[in-house]
């Protein structure tokens, strides 16, 4: 890192356009070129799972072998392997992501209609994991040793390692159904019920009534990395003289931290916070399905089964996608948090 | 450096601020559970007196299009909001008019007249007529995407049409006796007809027109669909004014949600949390017989429809007498007791007893019981003696070494396979286990790259499709495809089969199935263990009791017609109550204290921020 920075800063001006322009322009590029590779990596991954997506799909029905036949027909099963990926580009080029096996719909239309509850769980889960662990994170680093640090880094690490699913159930059993005298205070499953009253104020306190359980799962399972990753890299700033001349100020406690360790300390977290972000969409599978929280982690897990592979292609475009630019923007966004990489 | 009590005072600091923090959180979320509307209660069904049944679900609608629809939650739904020719009783699975009042067949056997119900009506008001059931059928056999789902039915037709209003006269290729039971969905030809590309229409503009006993008029994907009681149903309203589907992706989910009463009834429940509700206050248990039967096939030779060999089978499997062996050594009480805690039936036919005329179980002279020491006489003549280490050798002398095929993620095959390979090691039968995906249990024995594989399948009343498992001609083709299911290939079966198929005459048709499951029984190709019991459980203080299939120990949810539903009686206190009411007041205590907690939390925690900062 250290060697790059100073490798830039000793290159002297140069023509052409502006530095941050092209270095913007190189990071997106570099992005859809990993796109594009994504997409092909994922048109043979997902055909070499074993299976015959129209024999999966009927099995709770009877079907005769013509009716079979017809299916992989319509599917285009029925062609060879290099005309199959030659639609696949030709349609990905037109921004047509094809027609789901299950569900007998556009998969862009699928996909669009569970993305949102999956980024608002994900996303709800990952704001609150990111405010809870960086305020324990600084709390545990400033008494390194203490009570207060033994407590936050136990209790996060259990939490961390407790299997998501088992998680899920036993908040579910707890404060869903109720144990003992404690009534079931949240809905057990989906994210909204149908019989709320028209309203915006009233859908939404309802969504938010069905997020607390899945929300709550998912955030003491997250927390403790950024917890961990904040505590350590603020352990590594505690030592710093500017602390000590801050100290030397007459500059309350508070202020020490709050002004000067956090900031620097805050760094190494921002990358593992977009990291995670790009991860939002892919991350919330189990809970998904402890919750029965309509996103597209389910739709992902249905699809596998199948294998219903434009919806698979589909998804995992999206994933990987989401992954991409999270890292895109993480450089783009480091580059204004740290002004020695803005100066180089 | 600081001192060492500023530390200790931030400290006591920081834990009630953390809990303020999740308090608070906790806080702002559970508002709704104490507002005027109490969304997640039995409140919410119970709206202005109309009573709602709730039916938790776990596997999601593929496709609300009948042409389309191959899961068991879509037919379903199916058979609530389209009408069909022909159902089956509630009784006992006896053919039943529908939209048909009666039918006769030509003296030929070849062309079947059905006359059509007058006075029904689709949902937007037209009425059902002949030329609707013709359009149906019609468009299944001219437009392949139209056949995707039900195109069995009409494999065998050869002209559908609609003299008149009230006729339709269809005319097959060769006789049929299954032409009383053609399940597909009936659809209005003035809404389908303008639908160009089938294959694409995902049928979710609400309310869909039908004419069964429920119009669907409300669908969230992954989550519900709601259905509200079709008034000018032909049978009559049913009883409740809404049906509801619930998806729960997860079935411990859908059990905690019955125990709170977020929903009325939850199917497809295991053993462990079927025993888990016994004695629960207010809710009743179905153990009802199950349509499935749970199946081991062991590899017989398996050939192509050419009849040239495929795939990887063990030649000693070949010999009937090995095959006979395998199941004497198979105990399934004790696989009954063990694997399916009980719930669930001995096997043997190949038809499970919830279909009690088809059921067949072996006379005496043809049981073959539970013993080791017989087996192993039994081998031991047939020329399989035992080698070095005690394992057996076939004539050629190859080892009899099997691999067993499961399903992976299945626990039930897991422990069918564990009990089954300790039984034949004690034969001198070495068995391998390959717990392996659906999939790959899919590819391997259609390829017949198996020695042993579990298999099973859900039994329709109309059997017809199950036994054609069994022919010759449901092998492979040359190119792939094809259903088949333990790759026999028997004349006699055959003709068996064959004559089912062309008899009319019930009681005789019944006895020609018997005898063919008598000659797949002496086969021994597909050896059936058991026919588990299909388990559910309902509110018992929202409703009475459902019209359960058959009415002696059958089910009340996911039936050959829409009896359970349609005929739900819902408790007094379902019709009047606005229920949830103790909840109600319970959560007011909790969030009451909660809130209490949190205010003295917050106070304290701020004069100690100020006693401190004062401090500094």
């Amino acid at each position: 890192m250290t060697d790059t920075r100073e490798e830039l800063e000793t290159r002297g001006p140069t023509n052409g356009p502006p530095p941050l322009l092209r270095f913007v322009a190189a990071k997106i590029g570099g992005g859809v070129v990993s796109l594009f590779l994504v997409a092909v990596l994922g048109f043979f991954l997902f055909r070499v799972l074993p299976g015959d997506p129209a024999r999966t799909m009927t099995r709770s029905t009877p079907v005769s072998a013509e009716q079979l036949a017809a299916l992989r027909h319509r599917f285009g099963l029925d062609q060879p392997l290099y005309l199959q990926f030659r639609d696949f580009l030709l349609n990905l080029l037109h921004g047509d992501l094809g027609t789901s096996y299950i569900y007998n719909r556009p998969v862009a239309e699928l996909i669009l209609e569970r993305i949102g509850p999956t980024v608002l769980l994900g996303g709800t889960a990952t704001v609150a994991a990111v405010l809870v662990g960086l305020w324990m994170g600084t709390r545990a680093a400033w008494r390194q040793g203490g009570p207060v640090d033994r407590w936050f880094t136990s209790v996060g690490l259990t939490l961390w390692s407790v299997p998501t699913f088992w998680l899920g159930l036993l908040l579910l059993m707890a404060f869903g159904v109720g144990v003992g005298p404690l009534p079931g205070l949240f809905p057990v499953a989906g994210m909204s019920s149908p019989d709320v009253p028209a309203g915006v104020v009233a859908r939404v306190l309802d969504v938010a009534h069905h997020l607390v359980l899945p929300c709550l799962t998912l955030v003491a399972v997250i927390y403790a990395q950024f917890m961990m990753v904040m505590r350590t890299s603020l352990l590594e700033e505690m030592g710093a003289e500017y602390l000590t001349t801050a100290r030397a100020k007459g500059l309350r406690e508070d202020l020490v931290r709050r002004r000067h360790a956090v900031p620097n300390a805050l760094l190494p977290t921002v990358t593992l916070i977009f990291l995670h972000l790009g991860l939002v969409v892919a991350g919330a599978i189990t809970v998904e399905t402890v919750f029965s929280w309509p996103g597209l982690g389910l739709l992902t897990y249905e699809a596998l089964r199948v294998p219903d592979l434009p919806l698979l292609q589909g998804t995992f475009i999206v994933l990987a996608g989401s992954v991409i630019v999270m890292n895109v923007l993480a450089e783009l966004i480091y580059r204004f948090l740290d002004p020695r990489v803005r100066e180089s | 450096m600081i001192t060492v009590g500023v530390r200790a005072s931030r400290a006591r600091r920081a834990a009630p601020r953390a809990l303020l923090l999740i308090l608070t959180l906790l806080l702002a979320a559970s508002v709704p559970a104490f507002g005027k509307h109490t969304p997640a209660t039995a409140a919410d069904s119970t709206n202005g007196g109309e009573v709602t049944l709730r039916v938790g679900i776990q596997q999601e609608f593929d496709s609300l299009n009948p042409f389309l629809g191959f899961s068991l939650a879509s037919t379903d739904v199916f058979r609530l909001i389209y009408p069909t020719l022909t159902t089956y009783s509630a009784e006992d699975f006896s053919v039943v008019p529908e939209l048909a009042t009666d039918w006769e067949s030509s003296a030929d056997k070849l062309t079947w007249t059905f006359h059509i119900r007058q006075g029904v009506n689709w949902s937007d008001g037209r009425p059902v007529t002949a030329h609707d059931v013709a359009y149906t059928f019609k468009r299944m056999m001219d437009d392949p995407a139209a056949a995707t789902a039900n195109g069995n039915y009409v494999d065998n037709f050869d002209s559908v049409t609609a003299p008149d209003d009230r006729t339709v006269v269809i005319r097959t290729e060769s006789p049929q006796a299954t032409m009383r039971s053609i399940a597909a969905p009936i659809v209005p030809r003035h809404v389908w007809s303008r639908i160009d590309n089938v294959a694409e229409f995902a049928n979710q503009r609400m309310p869909i027109v039908g004419s069964g006993p429920f119009v669907a008029t409300e669908y969230r994907p992954q989550q519900h669909l709601t259905l509200r009681a079709n008034e000018d149903f032909w049978r009559g309203a049913p009883t409740v004014d809404r049906l509801r589907f619930v998806n729960f992706e997860n079935s411990d989910a859908a059990v905690q949600a019955l125990r709170k009463g977020e929903i009325d009834v939850v199917r497809d429940l295991t053993p462990t949390q079927f025993d888990a509700l016994r004695g629960t206050e207010d809710i009743r248990r179905v153990r009802g017989k199950g349509r499935r039967f749970f199946e081991i096939v062991l590899n017989p030779g398996a050939a192509n429809s050419a009849g040239d060999p495929i795939g990887t089978g063990h030649p000693a499997l070949q010999d009937a007498r090995v095959r006979r062996a395998i199941d004497r050594a198979i105990d399934r009480e004790r696989l009954v007791q063990r694997v399916l805690s009980g719930y669930g039936t001995v096997g043997a036919g190949y038809l499970p007893p919830i279909f009690e005329d088809f059921y067949w179980t072996p006379p005496p002279e043809a049981r073959r019981p539970f013993s080791i020491e017989a087996v192993n006489r039994a081998l031991n003549e047939a020329g399989y003696p035992r080698g070095p280490e005690g394992v057996r050798r076939g004539p050629s002398g190859r080892v009899l070494d099997f691999e067993f095929v499961l399903h992976g993620d299945s626990p039930t095959d897991a422990l069918v396979g564990k009990f089954v390979k300790e039984w034949l090691s004690r034969l001198g039968i070495r068995v391998r286990l390959q717990p392996v995906s659906d999939n790959q249990v899919n590819q391997r024995t259609t390829a017949g790259d198996f020695d042993m594989v579990v298999s099973g399948w859900s039994v329709n009343p109309d059997p017809d499709y199950v036994l054609r498992l069994q022919t010759c001609g449901a092998r492979p083709k040359p190119g792939g495809g094809g259903l088949p299911d333990s790759f026999l290939c028997d004349r006699r079966y055959d003709e068996l089969y064959a004559r089912q198929l062309a008899e009319f005459d019930h009681t005789q048709r019944v006895e020609l199935i018997r005898k063919a499951q008598r000659r797949f029984h002496r086969m021994a190709t597909g050896l059936i263990l058991f026919y588990p019991n299909a388990l559910e459980a309902y509110r018992s203080d929202r409703f009475e009791g459902f019209e359960s299939q058959p009415s002696d120990g059958g089910v009340i949810t996911a039936q050959q017609g829409y009896w359970g539903y349609y005929e739900a009686r819902p408790t007094e206190q379902a019709r009047t109550a606005s229920g949830g009411a103790g909840y109600r007041s319970a959560a007011f205590v909790v969030v009451g204290a909660l809130l209490l907690g949190a205010v003295v939390v917050a106070s304290t925690a701020a004069r100690r921020r100020r006693t401190a900062e004062h401090r500094e």
